[in-house]
């Protein structure tokens, strides 16, 4: 199996990442030789196995749904890069 | 008294209650040996002032009923620490101050214990050598250009260098226990759900684990027992019976049966590896314990079952770093834009190559192929082991496949550099415990590690097989100082 360029622009819009070519064909040789080594995962037969979705076997736990963390709107807005009173601000959406 | 730092916690602890040291002779003299050790790179942030600040407090209201009574310690910079920046080793978060606090580090706190400082680690904790930090590489306190190995390699060069008497680090494929391995100490990989992943900033979080590093196993069993606890706060976390790991601690492991698994004799590992193992074996007799060779059939599966799910996770996970709610932000000339240079300025080579793994794996058309194959052979690793454990208490592995190499050495093969973990991965697929300890050099002097792994919720048996083991292994590590002027 090969990564070509062209996979690797789709994935790059996929993961929201900008990539030039320099770029791409370094991540293609890259993803290549791993996904070679991941093909070795092909000489096991899995059909009849159930996927490990969950490696803790309990089943989770309820709780009340109470409000626990009150008045923290400006701690939460404490980190952004830019915001406006009680908004984060990001570049115009809208024309 | 200027051996200080060379004391381990336990001693520390017990010469601080005894009124032999004060908090703030002790703080003082790591934060003295940890500003002579600029050259190691350990330090990402450092808290110095206020933990001097803090000690003082501490030795005027000093309480000796706590487990870490104004010890001062240094955490790997992935746990959340409030009001004091937290980065991951990367770019995109070299401005973030947390809020709040990690749920481990605030048991730390709680039992007196004060902030050193963050320690630098692989970006995201995505790496086994600690060269993909944005804060540039940590040397080795063993010798000069030599890796600490990764991802908690600022804080494997911090214990090993005596920066800090204790630490904690985060292994989601290895990432305590190997470098532990690389620099002569003992580093523990708790049961997953065992200590809470709440403030922890996250990589793959069905394998994520925070754990111990210590000099000795003593001080490792303490710090545990310290950190581990169950936690609302994180969905995953174990409500079960905890013990008190110190206390309980004995070297008297007659009639333990230790698996010894041939499938981690893999092609090309060194002799000395082999002669360590061997080693380890005898050890294991000359305890009392019984050895039975066990097989663990699809070991050689985990590797590439990590490199599925661990990049599928984190490239959920980071998805979150969008230069819109926190971090770093790039110019873009829309919100699109934005986000692509954001992401691709902000996070380093490494971090990008596992994102575009996992979006690829998780992508229309290659979920069923790659994802879902992933899942169903982490099913049979877990599977190995359990059946294993029908027969042995604990496995005994080595640790790493090598002992530490250069910086730079495997920079450019990125297969190379994952063929580090081959032995430590499988336990994080399967959620178990696993514990390396040093247990000799090899001939350019560099420490090796022996690992032992658990049954789920067994610490305490791993803990006291490893503290047997010590006793009979007598390690010493060679620290010269050569970074110290």
């Amino acid at each position: 199996m090969s990564i070509d360029l062209k996979t690797i622009k789709h994935i790059s819009k996929l993961a929201r990442i900008s990539v030039d070519e320099q770029k791409a064909e370094k991540l293609a040789g890259d993803l290549n030789s791993i996904f070679d080594f991941i093909e070795k995962l092909n000489e096991l037969k899995t059909d009849n196995i159930e996927p490990l979705t969950s490696i803790a076997e309990t089943t989770l736990k309820l709780r009340s749904d109470e409000v626990k963390s009150k008045n923290i709107r400006e701690q939460i807005i404490k980190n952004s890069p830019q915001d406006n009173e009680d908004y984060f601000v990001v570049p115009k959406v809208i024309e | 008294m200027s051996d200080i730092t060379k004391q381990s916690l336990t001693e520390l602890v017990e010469n601080i209650e005894n009124k032999k040291l004060s908090s703030t002779d002790v703080t003082k003299a790591f934060i003295d040996r940890s500003e002579k050790s600029e050259k190691l790179n350990a330090y990402i942030t450092n808290d110095f002032t206020s933990a001097l600040d803090k000690a003082k407090k501490f030795d005027q209201k000093p309480n000796f009923d706590l487990k870490l009574p104004g010890i001062p310690m240094a955490v790997k910079d992935l746990f959340c620490t409030k009001n004091i920046k937290t980065t991951a080793g990367s770019k995109i978060l070299n401005n973030f101050i947390p809020t709040y606090e990690s749920t481990v580090t605030e048991n730390i706190w709680n039992e007196g214990a004060i902030l050193l400082g963050k320690l630098n680690c692989d970006e995201f904790a995505m790496g086994s050598s600690n060269e993909t930090s944005f804060f540039g590489n940590v040397q080795s306190p063993i010798d000069k250009n030599l890796v600490p190995g990764g991802s908690s390699g600022g804080s494997a060069s911090a214990v090993a260098g005596q920066l800090t008497p204790v630490t904690i680090g985060t292994d989601t494929g290895g990432s305590i226990r190997q470098p532990a391995s690389f620099t002569g100490i003992v580093g523990l990989k708790p049961t997953y759900g065992s200590c809470s992943r709440y403030g922890i900033v996250a990589f793959a979080s069905s394998l994520d684990q925070a754990g111990p590093m210590a000099q000795n196993v003593k001080d490792c069993a303490l710090l545990h027992e310290v950190i581990s606890s169950y936690d609302p706060k994180d969905s995953t976390s174990i409500d079960f019976k905890r013990n008190h790991y110190s206390k309980e601690l004995t070297n008297n492991i007659k009639g333990k049966k230790i698996g010894i698994p041939k499938e981690y004799r893999v092609d090309g590992m060194p002799k000395e590896i082999e002669d360590l193992w061997q080693k380890g074996i005898q050890y294991i007799k000359d305890c009392g314990a019984e050895t039975i060779d066990i097989s663990l059939p699809n070991t050689s599966y985990a590797l590439p079952t990590y490199y599925i799910v661990a990049p599928a996770e984190a490239s959920s996970n980071l998805a979150r770093y969008d230069g819109v709610k926190y971090g770093f932000r790039a110019k873009g000339e829309n919100l699109i834009d934005m986000y692509e240079r954001t992401r691709s300025e902000g996070f380093g080579a490494e971090v990008q190559r596992r994102i575009m793994i996992g979006t690829y794996v998780l992508s229309s058309g290659y979920y069923d192929a790659y994802y879902l194959k992933a899942q169903k052979v982490r099913k049979l690793i877990k599977n190995d082991f359990d059946e294993a454990y029908k027969k042995v208490d604990a496995i005994l592995t080595p640790s790493t496949p090598s002992s530490a190499f250069k910086i730079g050495e495997k920079t450019n093969d990125p297969v190379s550099m994952y063929l580090n973990d081959i032995f430590t991965v499988p336990v994080n697929l399967a959620g178990l415990p696993g514990i390396s300890i040093p247990a000799g050099h090899d001939s350019k002097g560099y420490p090796l590690g022996l690992q032992i792994i658990g049954k789920a919720f067994d610490e305490q048996n791993i803990l006291n097989i490893a503290y047997a083991m010590e006793e009979k292994i007598n390690f010493k590590n060679k620290i010269t100082d050569w970074w110290i002027k």
